[in-house]
C-alpha cells in the first residue's frame, strides 16, 4: 500500500539512500537536533543584547554543531559499513541533501529565536534534557555513542549553567522581563512534551525517557521557583496540548525555511568541494 | 623648587620605546588620539561581525561553517579587548558605543561594502584581515602599553583568519569553473576597498606626523599600502586568479609592484556614509543594542537585588 509517511521519512527519492536502521534513525534525530539549535542560535551572532553574551551564545552554537558533526560522521560510518548504500555517504551529505520530512530533529529547537528570554528558554529547556540524556547515552553498549555524549556532557553542563542563570536573572528581573519570560514560556511550552514520547527508534535503542522526564520535571520546577515563573499544570483538565511529530520528520513550518538557507549552497552547486 | 617638565618626560619615555601607562603622565592630545584610534578599532571588529555574519546560516559545509562562526566569534573578542584598553584612557564601553549608534564615532569602511556570494568569505579573510595584519603588527609595537598588549593577541588570531580566508579561496580558485568564477569575482569586488584601508595617502593625512612622533604609529599610510600588494601581488599567483588593476606592475628599480589609482572619491564617499551598507551597518548595531535594552536592565535589577539580599544578610 502507499504510504506517503514511509516513503518521505525514508530518503525516497533523495540523494541519500535509505538508511533506516533503528540506530542511524537515531543518531540522525540527534544530529538533526544539535545541528538546527546550532543553525538557530547562530543567527544571534553580531545581534546580541550585549557583547559577552553574543560571544556566549555563539560558543553553544559553536558547541552544538560540533555535536552535530560528530553525531553525523558516526552515522554517515554505520550508513556506509552497513553496505546499503552506493557512494560515498558523509556528513555533509547527511545535513545539506535531505529534505524536510527527513529531518528527525525536536520541534523545539526549531523554534524561532523570538527575543533573547525566547532563546535562552528555549536553551534552558532542550539543555536541561540534552543534559539527562546524555548522563544516560554515555553509559551506552554503543561504544562510540557513549564517547559522543561523555565529550559533549562537558559541554552541556555549561549550557544548563549559563542558561538556567538566565532565566532567573530575567524571571526575577524586571516587571518586564517576568512577563517576557512568561509569554516565553507559553510560546515554547506546548513543545516540551514530545522530549519525552518516545519514537519507534528510542524504543528500539532502549532510551528510558521516563526516568528523564521525572528528572527534568523537578530540575525544571526548581529553576523556574527560582526565577519565580509558574510552571505550567503538568495534568489534568488545565494541561497544555502537547506537538509533537518532529522525531517522525512532521515538523512545523519553520524547519522548511531553515534548511532552505542552511541548504542554498549545496543546492545550488551540487557536487563541488569547499 | 623645579617643576618637572611632563612633557620632555613622556616625550623620553617614547624616545626609549618605554611604554606608556594608564596612569603615566600623558599629554590631553596623545591620550583623545589613541582614544579615537583605539574605539575605532574596537568598533570595527564588532561591525566587522556583521558582513560575515551575514553568510553563517548558509555555510556550504558543516567544517566551514564551524571555522566561519569561530571566525566571527573571534572578533566579537577582539572588540572586547580593544574596549578594555580604550576604557583605560578613561571613557567608559557605553559611552563610546554611543558615539558609534550617533555616528560620532567611525568604524573602517571595508565593512561597509556588502558579502554576496560565498567567496566574498574568503576574499575578507585574504584580503580584509591581510591589510589588518599588517596595520596591527605594526600597532604590536606601539607606544600605549594596554593597546600594544591587546594588539599582540588579536595578532596571534588574525594571521589564523586569514590563512583560513586563503585556504578557502585555494579551494574555489581549484573547484569547478563556477566556483572560480566566484572567486576571481570576490578578488575584483574586494581588492580596491582594501587598498582603501590604509587610509588616506601621506600627503593628504592630517594625524600622521604626531602619531609617528608619539610612536602611535611606525609606518605611514602609504608604506603599509605598499607592503600589502606587495604581499597579495604575489600571493594571487598561487591562486591562478589576477588583481583587477592594468597598472599592477613589478617595477625592479624600485623593488616594489607599481599599481593604478585608487579612488578616491569612492573613498571619501563610503567615509561620510555614502557607501552600500552604511546604513544598514549602523542600523543592525542599534537595533541590536536598542532589542538588548531589558535583557541589561533587567540583568542590572537582578544584580542589585542580589546585593541587597547579601548586604542584609551580613
Amino acid at each position: 500500500m502507499y504510504n506517503p509517511d514511509q516513503i518521505l521519512s525514508n530518503n525516497s527519492g533523495s540523494k541519500v539512500p535509505p538508511l533506516e536502521g533503528f540506530r542511524e534513525a537515531y543518531i540522525l534525530h540527534l544530529a538533526d537536533t544539535t545541528l538546527i539549535l546550532s543553525q538557530r542560535n547562530s543567527e544571534w551572532c553580531g545581534h546580541g543584547p550585549v557583547l559577552e553574551q553574543d560571544i556566549a551564545i555563539t560558543n553553544i552554537s559553536l558547541d552544538l554543531l560540533g555535536q552535530s558533526r560528530n553525531f553525523y560522521q558516526y552515522a554517515a560510518q554505520l550508513i556506509n559499513d552497513s553496505n546499503r548504500v552506493g557512494g560515498e555517504v558523509t556528513e555533509d551529505k547527511l545535513a545539506y541533501l535531505r529534505k524536510e520530512r527527513e529531518f528527525k530533529n525536536l520541534l523545539l529547537v526549531e523554534q524561532q529565536n523570538g527575543d533573547w528570554g525566547q532563546t535562552i528558554l528555549r536553551q534552558y529547556l532542550f539543555s536541561q534534557y540534552q543534559y539527562l540524556l546524555f548522563e544516560k547515552l554515555q553509559q551506552s553498549s554503543d561504544e562510540q555513542l557513549a564517547a559522543i555524549a561523555a565529550k559533549s556532557l562537558k559541554e552541556t553542563k555549561y549550557h544548563v549553567r549559563w542558561s538556567s542563570e538566565w532565566v532567573i536573572r530575567l524571571g526575577d528581573g524586571t516587571e518586564e522581563s517576568h512577563s517576557r519570560m512568561q509569554q516565553a514560556i507559553t510560546e515554547l511550552w506546548p513543545y516540551t512534551g514530545e522530549m519525552f514520547e518516545p519514537a519507534d527508534y528510542e524504543i528500539a535503542f532502549g532510551i528510558d525517557l521516563l526516568s528523564i522526564k521525572n528528572s527534568w520535571d523537578e530540575k525544571v520546577k526548581n529553576i523556574f521557583d527560582e526565577a519565580m515563573l509558574p510552571i505550567p499544570p503538568l495534568g489534568g483538565g488545565g494541561a497544555v496540548f502537547m506537538q509533537s511529530g518532529g522525531k517522525e520528520g512532521r515538523h512545523t513550518e519553520q524547519l522548511g525555511y531553515i534548511i532552505t538557507e542552511l541548504q542554498y549552497m549545496q543546492r545550488t552547486y551540487p557536487d563541488s568541494e569547499w | 623648587m623645579a617643576i618637572p617638565d611632563f612633557e620632555k618626560i613622556f616625550q623620553g619615555k617614547i624616545d626609549e620605546e618605554i611604554k606608556i601607562e594608564p596612569k603615566d603622565w600623558m599629554p590631553d592630545a596623545y591620550r583623545k588620539t589613541n582614544l579615537r584610534q583605539i574605539s575605532q578599532h574596537a568598533h570595527s571588529e564588532i561591525v566587522g561581525m556583521l558582513p560575515e555574519g551575514n553568510w553563517i546560516s548558509r555555510a556550504p559545509s558543516l567544517k566551514r561553517k564551524a571555522i566561519l562562526l569561530a571566525k566571527v566569534q573571534d572578533e566579537a573578542g577582539h572588540g572586547l579587548y580593544l574596549y578594555s584598553a580604550a576604557e583605560t584612557l578613561g571613557m567608559n564601553r557605553d559611552e563610546m558605543i554611543n558615539d558609534l549608534h550617533s555616528g560620532k564615532a567611525k568604524y573602517s569602511s571595508i565593512f561597509n561594502y556588502p558579502t554576496l556570494t560565498w567567496a566574498d568569505m574568503g576574499a575578507v579573510g585574504w584580503l580584509v584581515d591581510g591589510a589588518a595584519i599588517l596595520n596591527q603588527v605594526m600597532l604590536c609595537r606601539t607606544s600605549y602599553g594596554p593597546y600594544a598588549r591587546a594588539m599582540v593577541r588579536i595578532c596571534k588570531e588574525e594571521s589564523f583568519h586569514q590563512r583560513q580566508g586563503f585556504e578557502s579561496l585555494l579551494v574555489l580558485s581549484r573547484g569547478t569553473d563556477e566556483q572560480k568564477a566566484m572567486c576571481q569575482d570576490a578578488i575584483n569586488r574586494w581588492w580596491w576597498p582594501s587598498l582603501m584601508m590604509f587610509g588616506p595617502k601621506d600627503s593628504e593625512s592630517t594625524n600622521s606626523d604626531q602619531s609617528m612622533k608619539w610612536k602611535i604609529k611606525r609606518k605611514t599610510n602609504d608604506e603599509l599600502r605598499q607592503q600589502f600588494v606587495d604581499m597579495i601581488a604575489e600571493q594571487i599567483k598561487v591562486l591562478g586568479m589576477k588583481l583587477p588593476d592594468d597598472k599592477l606592475k613589478w617595477n625592479e628599480e624600485r623593488k616594489h609592484y607599481d599599481f593604478g589609482e585608487i579612488n578616491w572619491d569612492e573613498f571619501w564617499q563610503v567615509v561620510k556614509g555614502n557607501g552600500p551598507c552604511n546604513k544598514q551597518r549602523l542600523e543592525a548595531r542599534r537595533k541590536a543594542h536598542e532589542d538588548g535594552a531589558w535583557v541589561r536592565e533587567a540583568a542590572v535589577a537582578y544584580a542589585s537585588k542580589k546585593n541587597a539580599a547579601k548586604t542584609k544578610a551580613a
